[in-house]
């Protein structure tokens, strides 16, 4: 594994984060967090998961991103201006990292480099959805469906009592 | 160098706390849903990192629990988005400190 | 040098579109620096275009492939790639050349306009994708340009999108080259199924050569003639030929361009492409499949060149000169002569330019005036425009020696003098030619001479639009140079085999007939139209057939009483079996469920809510207790599972 690839993409895919996390316009919220998809969906190529990559930019920037950057179309009326920081949980997020780390450098075991492998092929994943998991992917085909529904039916104006 | 487990790791719970923070902090309700989705790709991460360094990766068990969740945080994020419209109609904002109320 | 040029001769067709997303990033005031835009990328097309037609030159019969694995599906590869031939080569200069002086023309054409940005948008659009048909190394590639040329057309067409016929001028094209590109993607899927490749040359696996050709075998008459279909749509062959005189109402220069030159034309190079499979297993140069081509082409030829005559729109008889023309080059391709129906293409893409960009000056110095009955007297007027109209209308009218189209023309009757089936369709080709000149004559005197019938005050075009017309004429001059069958090189050059010198070729019988033919055509024009007014002499002596012809034979009326209706009439039954039968079978079933929902209603509400209101309202007075704990506020929910996760992390710690 690529050690400058993996840090060039750990640099711009924290900032980005940080970026999504703490800039005070949503709209640049929204884009950084375009930035953070393709961080991930790089590592996930980095890591030989090229599948769940595209996956991931198709799912992510194609239609996450989109919605969201829609969401803030259809609300930016609301003009005040979110400048309040809630304290508590930044501190909370704080301890939960400190805990995390110290953890995770604490476990000696973890510090093993990658296995050599053969690539995992598409049809390998499409042979596994339709034999092993094909139940789970009915029920994720089921559930979104109903999201679909349900969030058609969320946003639907309520003409008849108004 | 090459990269190790450890580091894989470390980077998916900086993602993570990164996302808590946005949901924790933040008073806008599309905050918090950006939060929710960097913790989620962060846990993707995970997953993919420990089918890679794991020993059976012709199970792609890892993969398989990633690409799921990539389609239920599709179905989160419309739903989730929905709910912001929504209510955004109805109290006129999308500060969440106002939302105190399940009921109309 | 020569393998550079192939594998990277996709920019031909990539500088255009990328200079037509360019051109649309512009905003609608930046005029110039669209025209200009648009004009550098087909300059460089058309250098590129020449270079690659270096190395052709130099070898006979000189083809080069370069083909890539586009994506892999299981175990099957799909490969795309280019190709480089003197076909190929021909048609890059043909288009960017002919493209270039639309270009140009445009820029003075479409000045007042106010989506001049957007049409040149477009014009490149339109001519990356022509590119990419012609170099295109697989049906696949060809298909996916050719439909990307149908949506450039399509929008072309419907530029001026305001006005109600152009709009559905533009749906009429769009719809009926539709009909017949789903015989070619039948035709594609086909060829697909017999050979397992969709390449056209793959160092002897392609599916035009032997080991392909084998590999289809029995099929091949139903692949090409499938194929054929495509070609019908986009050249407008008859039946298909409808769209082409609607598609007038876009601009002008979109006529010459796309509707004259290139793109109708696309449907003659598809054949010739594909050419092996029209000719596997023909015996004496006839297979089922050419013969269908021949007779298409006859038809289309006639008919188009019988209803000119009655038109009077001046760019609806070219549209209609335009469809005999390529239903000339169908039967050329189909009795054989490749060679030959590529050059009158090539010809034919010039001086049919020309002709609409004459047609355009003529409109444009009328202000937007189509009627050729109130024109006339324009030879003093416009005299650049008269002059290379004349030279287009000789091109066309088939005048031999100084006129490509002449010496073109004259291949394709030699040609069909050979074919061994029939002479029929030389004698309808001579006709034909008879026809040709008669309706060129009676639009030439309607328009430049006679009386001036119209009361507005025309003018000259300006400089940029009559430069591209000179330009035009002088292309179709020279070209005959490379033409005459004294020292035909570009026929060589097309059949890649060397050129000779031979003027002895010069004297032919078949030249003299019909150069009498023409000129007995001309003559009857002029002693025809010499002194029409308002009312056409055709008109006066024969009102019936001429009202046939004016209405163009009335097929469109024939389609709409026919196909159209019958599709009407299937769309009202469904209409009516959903909303009688379908509904009514879901409404009693919900009635059915209404019913029974009503009768649970009754016993939930007296037998089981009053038991359950007891226990309710103890449960509301517990939860009302816990109730105060929870503030509402989600942070603080999220909040405490984090810190939750916390202490699961220290636990977690002290235990390890």
């Amino acid at each position: 594994m690529n050690s400058v690839a993996f840090l060039a993409i750990a640099i711009i895919t924290l900032s980005g984060a940080l970026a999504a996390a703490t800039l005070p316009k949503l709209i640049h919220a929204a884009l950084s967090l375009v930035i953070v998809f393709v961080g991930v969906a790089a590592y996930f190529f980095l890591l030989g998961a090229e599948f769940v990559g595209l996956v991931q930019i198709f799912v992510y920037i194609g239609a996450v991103a989109v919605l969201i950057v829609f969401t803030i179309l259809l609300t930016r009326r609301d003009s005040v201006n979110d400048r309040g920081v809630n304290w508590g949980g930044v501190i909370v997020a704080l301890a939960v990292f400190g805990g995390l780390l110290w953890i995770i450098l604490n476990t000696t075991s973890l510090a093993l480099p990658a296995p050599q492998t053969e690539p995992l092929t598409v049809k390998q994943i499409g042979e596994s959805l339709m034999t092993n998991y094909v139940w789970p992917l009915q029920c994720v085909g089921l559930v979104l469906t109903v999201a679909l529904i349900g969030a058609l039916i969320l946003v639907m104006e309520e003409k008849r009592e108004r | 160098m090459n990269a190790t487990l450890q580091l894989f790791l470390i980077i998916s719970s900086a993602l993570f706390s990164i996302g808590l923070l946005a949901t924790l902090s933040r008073r806008h309700a599309i905050f918090i849903l950006i939060g929710i989705e960097l913790m989620l790709a962060a846990a993707n991460l995970n997953f993919i990192v420990f089918w890679r360094f794991g020993s059976q990766q012709q199970q792609p068990t890892g993969v398989m629990v990633a690409i799921f969740s990539i389609a239920i945080a599709a179905a989160e994020a419309a739903v989730g988005l929905a709910l912001v419209i929504a209510i955004y109609r109805h109290y006129r904002t999308t500060n969440v400190d106002k939302f105190d109320s399940l009921k109309g | 040098m020569s393998s550079w040029i192939v594998t990277s001769i996709w920019l031909i067709p990539a500088a255009p579109l990328a200079f037509s997303l360019l051109i649309l990033s512009l905003t609608n005031s930046r005029r110039a620096a669209a025209a200009g835009l648009a004009i550098t990328g087909q300059i460089a097309a058309l250098a590129m275009s020449i270079l690659a037609f270096l190395p052709t030159l130099q070898t006979p019969g000189f083809r080069e492939v370069h083909n890539f694995t586009w994506f892999t599906f299981g175990d099957q590869a799909l490969r795309l790639g280019w190709v480089l031939d003197p076909l190929a080569a021909a048609m890059l200069i043909m288009i960017t050349l002919v493209g270039l002086c639309i270009f140009v023309f445009s820029a003075g054409y479409m000045a007042e306009d106010k989506n001049f940005t957007r049409f040149f948008a477009y014009l490149s659009f339109f001519s990356g994708a022509m590119l990419g048909v012609v170099i295109a190394n697989s049906l696949l590639l060809l298909f996916v340009s050719w439909e990307l040329v149908g949506l450039a057309s399509y929008l072309l067409i419907g530029f001026w999108i305001e006005r109600p016929s152009a709009a559905a001028a533009a749906k009429k094209a769009f719809i009926t080259t539709r009909i017949g590109d789903l015989g070619f993607f039948l035709g594609m899927l086909w060829l697909y199924h017999a050979s397992g490749t969709l390449l056209f040359y793959d160092n002897g696996n392609g599916a035009l050569e032997p080991n392909g050709l084998l590999k289809i075998g029995s099929s091949v008459t139903l692949v090409a003639l499938l194929i054929f279909c495509g070609a019908v749509g986009k050249s407008g062959q008859f039946p298909l030929h409808v769209w082409l005189p609607d598609a007038m109402e876009g601009p002008t220069p979109v006529s010459a361009l796309i509707h004259a030159a290139t793109m109708v034309a696309a449907g003659v190079f598809l054949v010739a492409r594909v050419y092996p499979l029209f000719s596997l297993g023909a015996v004496n140069g006839v297979t089922p499949s050419l013969t269908v081509v021949v007779s298409i082409g006859v038809v289309t030829a006639l008919m188009a060149s019988l209803i000119a005559l009655a038109q009077f729109d001046i760019k609806r008889i070219l549209a209609y000169s335009t469809v005999s023309q390529l239903g000339l080059m169908m039967v050329s391709l189909g009795v054989g002569g490749v060679a030959a129906g590529i050059m009158h293409l090539i010809a034919h893409g010039f001086f049919k330019a020309l002709l609409f960009l004459g047609a355009g000056s003529v409109i444009h110095g009328l202000h937007h005036e189509q009627d050729i009955r109130k024109m006339g007297a324009l030879r003093w007027i416009m005299p650049v425009t008269f002059l290379t109209y004349t030279v287009g209308m000789m091109n066309l009218s088939g005048v031999p020696f100084f006129f490509s189209g002449g010496w073109t023309k004259e291949e394709i009757l030699h040609r069909t003098a050979e074919w061994p089936l029939s002479r029929l369709p030389h004698y309808l080709m001579l006709a034909g030619v008879v026809l040709t000149a008669l309706y060129m004559t009676r639009q030439v005197i309607y328009v430049f001479f006679g009386s001036k019938r119209d009361a507005s005050a025309p003018h000259e075009s300006p400089g940029v639009m009559t430069m591209p017309l000179i330009i035009l004429a002088a292309c179709s001059i020279i070209l005959a140079i490379f033409l005459t069958p004294a020292w035909p090189c570009l026929h060589a050059y097309l059949n890649g085999e060397p050129a000779h010198l031979d003027l002895s070729a010069l004297v032919q019988p078949m030249l003299f007939l019909s150069l009498v033919l023409v000129a007995a055509g001309i003559g009857l024009g002029w002693l025809m139209y010499r002194n029409a007014g308002e009312i056409d002499p055709l008109a006066r002596a024969q009102p019936g057939l001429f009202r046939f012809l004016e209405n163009k034979m009335w097929i469109d009326e024939f389609y709409e009483h026919t196909f159209i209706a019958c599709s009407r009439v299937v769309a009202h039954l469904s209409d009516f079996l959903d909303r009688y039968f379908w509904d009514g079978l879901v409404s009693l079933f919900s009635g059915i469920a209404q019913a029974f929902a009503v009768l649970s209603k009754g016993f939930d509400d007296h037998a089981i809510n009053a038991r359950v209101d007891d226990t309710t309202t103890g449960a509301r007075r517990f939860g009302r207790l816990i109730a105060a704990g929870h503030s509402g506020q989600i942070q603080a929910y999220l909040g405490a599972i984090a810190l939750g996760m916390l202490l699961l992390l220290v636990l977690y710690a002290w235990l390890a």
